[in-house]
């Protein structure tokens, strides 16, 4: 048993120290936005917040999310930032099978949490570790920089 | 009355295909319509106020006879608060048709957009392809095959809300109008479509409908954003990996990693001690091999259970696949003329003035769909519930029906939305719900009560199959100084995706497997001939988005390439010669992507070229020009433009995401790591870190223009894929002077 911190409640997880937090708030809290894409660490398909910065939650053990401040999807849209962003994927109807975009979501909100006016550059190097199999990075990269220009 | 689901399936499809030799795949659904009634209530349509009318139909003298794919009750449902809620007859994994389809029908109805909604149908007959008599998403055919279809759906249902009101006001109907949701009568009376319904649904059903003008359309043709949008940036979309049903249980397979393999010792000792593990069952497993389920309470559990097993397998008997071996033994296979496709004279070729002789080899591809393939089976015994991402729901029922030996009408379907497919949901074998289906009744068997979902692993999905064949191709073109070919000879090595399927019987003729050989020749009038060799292969196969074209594009565009290189023409213009005025879709185009990319006009930075290709599969045509140079040795992609033609476009937003997308994809074959090789009947890559698939830094710039048109649309689930790599690739060979004969790319 573990208490993780979860979009601001802290929760009881039954759940051993080992299992990667991205089972945990899937199979144990119900929490699926986050998705399952690689177990790896090789498609961010699972990104979340660790105090704010991204990780990935299918390589990032309960033991190290205990006490900190875990951010998913579910509630990015709370954040200004993430709240910017996902307008932003509407407007430029970036989703496709939309599997992917929980994480790029997650990613694209980070990167302008740090970084409010990235350039082309920053935007590929901080999305690089998300996987878009349906192709939609063309719509990524628009969809960032207009989120960008409204938190300006 | 008793309904088979077999006699509306694919069986039906094939005895039909047998009879009428004229073609078509013209199905009737002639299922009696008392029995689809039945059908539709029994299989519990969650019924708003419209689609009673289903059962109240079913007595209403004017039985107009339509089919069940015409019913406006399986498709439309209109709320007492006006939410018009829309079911597609199709798997939305990406493609779009989750929005098409109601634009289309909400065009007809005239609803207002802002209060359409849609969700997916399931394996009842309704929702069968209206062409095709069977539940199928593929080859790039929903909107193609439904628009008709869902426009009628459409005018039905406004003519019935437009019955309703003139009743209610006592006036004729065709003194109303429609708009946006509403009827309007004289003096600006209005009533909203969600107060219609109820008096709506007990009206007969209208049997013929007028359709607009397409001049009239105010939704089809709009750029609009997809239904989804928001719940799939918000974390909000179910998918099939999602499904949670109360005490459910989550299996993961060890299959074994030669295909077809079975088991000579299971140690499950350790695996039975991991906390959350239930069962360990052995189970038949894909072409007849054998593989052990660990069930346990959740993904993870399981997982750390199958790591623990010890097994031996069995492989003796089993072939041992290798790519190395099998390229080698294609290459020689190409060297002799197979089954002829085009038995064509090329006598010419000895006597040509210039000849070109190449060879090309294509390796396997994984699908790899961001989702992992998964399915959960709530099996009780006599019955069983399923939910999965899938092409071809139909067909899976049968399958699971088999497995479970249980009628096919105790077998239900959900259909889920699919993160991604590629092809790897249409399965003639419906692998991975056959798989699911025995791990549930190995459970049940074993005492467990419980919904099991079992899901795959990225790396159980990789090496698992199913693949794109391999293929070679090899081509001796004789051509004379002006361009003018005098003789092709084309042989193809591959194995064939149909044979054993099902489609079988109506894909495969004289031994040609009509997906290998799909997109040669057409739309260049040149004297080919085709041959094609079928390898039989201890590897499993699978179309792969755009399917043959996947290849044959590729073969075919590069070497028209090398033909204008040859003669010193410019390759838009010795394709415009050889199309002459049969193919006026692909010229336009062409023409279009030529026009908006300033090809020819504009000055390249340093180190740039272009390249070109342009290529028809699944009835629509796409044109690529492309800036390309090579940077630090590697091929590099920056610019596309497309030219496309698709008829009309029912979302223009969704046209272009699907060509950017297809244009991703395409590039994927000729970037490294893009590549399934086997090395004693074992898949060597494993995961996103072997199996390299694009990502945002390979993205190159990308343009998409329409040629407008007015005519019915074709499909662009697929078309903007083959003509990349081939204009990359042409690219390519104008900066190092060859064409890259091997993919992925590999510079010399």
């Amino acid at each position: 048993m573990a208490t993780l911190n979860i979009n601001g409640k802290d929760l009881s997880v039954d759940a051993g120290p080992s299992t990667p937090l991205l089972w945990a708030l899937r199979d144990t809290l119900g929490l699926s936005g986050t998705k399952f894409g690689c177990g790896q660490g090789l498609c961010g398909a699972c990104t979340v917040h660790l105090n704010g910065a991204p990780v990935r939650s299918c390589v990032t053990p309960v033991s190290a999310a205990a006490g900190q401040k875990i951010t998913t999807i579910e509630a990015i849209g709370a954040d200004g930032v993430g709240k910017a962003v996902q307008d932003a994927w509407v407007k430029h109807d970036v989703v496709q099978c939309g599997y992917c975009q929980s994480g790029q979501v997650m990613s694209a909100t980070a990167l302008l949490k740090s970084k409010r006016k990235p350039t082309d550059a920053d935007i590929d190097a901080a999305m690089a570790g998300n996987i878009c199999r349906c192709g939609t990075y063309a719509r990524v990269r628009s969809a960032i920089k207009d989120a960008a220009s409204q938190l300006t | 009355m008793h309904f088979d689901t077999t006699t509306f399936e694919l069986p039906q499809m094939l005895r039909r295909r047998r009879n009428d030799a004229s073609d078509g795949l013209q199905v009737n659904g002639d299922m009696p319509r008392r029995t689809f009634l039945k059908v539709a209530t029994a299989s519990g349509f969650a019924l708003g106020a419209f689609p009673l009318a289903a059962t109240a139909q079913g007595a209403a003298p004017a039985d107009a006879g339509l089919k069940p794919t015409q019913q406006p009750s399986a498709f439309v449902r209109i709320n007492r608060d006006g939410i018009v809620v829309v079911t597609i007859n199709r798997l939305d994994f990406g493609q779009g048709v989750q929005t098409g389809l109601p634009m289309i029908l909400a065009e007809e109805l005239d609803a207002d957009w802002f209060k359409v909604r849609s969700e997916h149908g399931n394996a009842d007959p309704a929702y069968v392809d209206p062409a095709f008599g069977m539940h199928l998403t593929g080859g790039s055919n929903s909107i193609k095959n439904s628009y008709t279809q869902y426009r009628e759906l459409g005018a039905r249902t406004r003519a019935m809300l437009v019955s309703a009101a003139a009743a209610q006001w006592g006036v004729s109907a065709n003194t109303l109008r429609t708009e946006k949701g509403s009827v309007i009568g004289p003096g600006g009376k209005k009533l909203g479509y969600g107060e219609l319904a109820d008096a709506a649904m007990k009206l007969p059903v209208p049997e013929k409908v007028a359709l607009k003008d397409p001049k009239q359309f105010r939704i089809i043709g709009k750029p609009t954003v997809r239904l989804d949008a928001r719940a799939k940036s918000s974390g909000q979309q179910g998918y099939g990996i999602d499904v949670r049903l109360p005490g459910m249980l989550t299996a993961v397979v060890a299959r074994p990693l030669v295909f077809a393999a079975k088991l000579k010792s299971v140690d499950d000792t350790a695996a039975k001690t991991v906390k959350g593990v239930k069962a360990v069952l052995r189970v038949p497993v894909d072409r007849g091999g054998e593989g052990v389920a660990v069930i346990a309470d959740g993904y993870w559990a399981a997982k750390q259970g199958r790591d623990a097993l010890k097994l031996e397998w069995d492989t003796a008997g089993v072939e041992k696949a290798d790519t190395a071996k099998l390229l080698a033994s294609y290459r020689e296979l190409a060297k002799k003329p197979g089954a002829m496709k085009y038995n064509t004279d090329v006598s010419k070729l000895a006597s040509a003035p210039k000849k070109i002789s190449a060879e090309y080899s294509f390796p396997y591809l994984a699908h790899a769909p961001m989702e992992p393939l998964n399915c959960t089976v709530a099996f009780t015994g006599s019955a069983a519930e399923l939910w999965m991402g899938t092409q071809m729901p139909g067909l899976d029922a049968m399958a699971a029906s088999k497995v479970l030996g249980v009628p096919p009408t105790a077998i239900k379907v959900n259909t889920q939305m699919a993160g991604g497919g590629f092809g790897r949901r249409a399965i003639p074998t419906s692998d991975y719900v056959v798989e699911a289906c025995q791990v549930a009744k190995a459970a049940r068997a074993a005492g467990l009560n419980a919904p099991v979902r079992t899901l795959w692993s990225r790396e159980d999905d990789i090496k698992g199959g199913y693949y794109r064949p391999m293929h070679v191709h090899r081509a001796e073109i004789g051509f004379d100084d002006k361009g003018n070919i005098l003789a092709w000879d084309h042989v193809i090595v591959g194995q064939s995706i149909l044979k054993g399927s099902p489609f079988e019987e109506f894909m495969v003729k004289d031994g040609i497997d009509a997906t290998m050989v799909e997109g040669m020749k057409e739309p260049y009038d040149v004297p080919m001939r085709l041959s094609v060799h079928h390898p039989q292969v201890n590897v499993p196969v699978l179309w792969w988005r755009s399917v043959g074209s996947t290849h044959t594009a590729y073969a075919m565009e590069t070497l028209l390439d090398e033909v204008a290189r040859a003669t010193k023409q410019d390759p838009v213009a010795l394709r415009m010669k050889l199309m002459g005025d049969k193919h006026p879709r692909h010229k336009a185009a062409l023409q279009l992507a030529v026009d908006k990319s300033g090809y020819g006009k504009r000055k390249l930075a340093a180190g740039r070229a272009w390249g070109v290709a342009v290529h028809e599969s699944f009835e629509s045509v796409v044109a690529y020009v492309v800036e390309a140079s090579i940077v630090k040795g590697a091929p590099k992609l920056h610019q596309v433009t497309a030219g496309v033609h698709c008829n009309l476009a029912v979302n223009p937003a969704s046209v272009e995401a699907q060509v950017q997308g297809a244009a991703l994809m395409g590039l994927s074959m000729c970037l490294p790591g893009a590549a399934i090789t086997l090395k004693d009947g074992v898949v060597q890559q494993s995961n996103f870190g072997d199996f390299m698939v694009p990502r945002i830094t390979d993205m190159p710039q990308i343009a998409v223009h329409i040629v407008p048109s007015a005519e019915p649309p074709t499909g662009m689930g697929e078309p903007g894929l083959p003509p990349l790599a081939p204009a990359f690739a042409n690219a390519i060979a104008r900066l190092t002077g060859s064409t890259p004969r091997e993919l992925p790319f590999k510079l010399a």
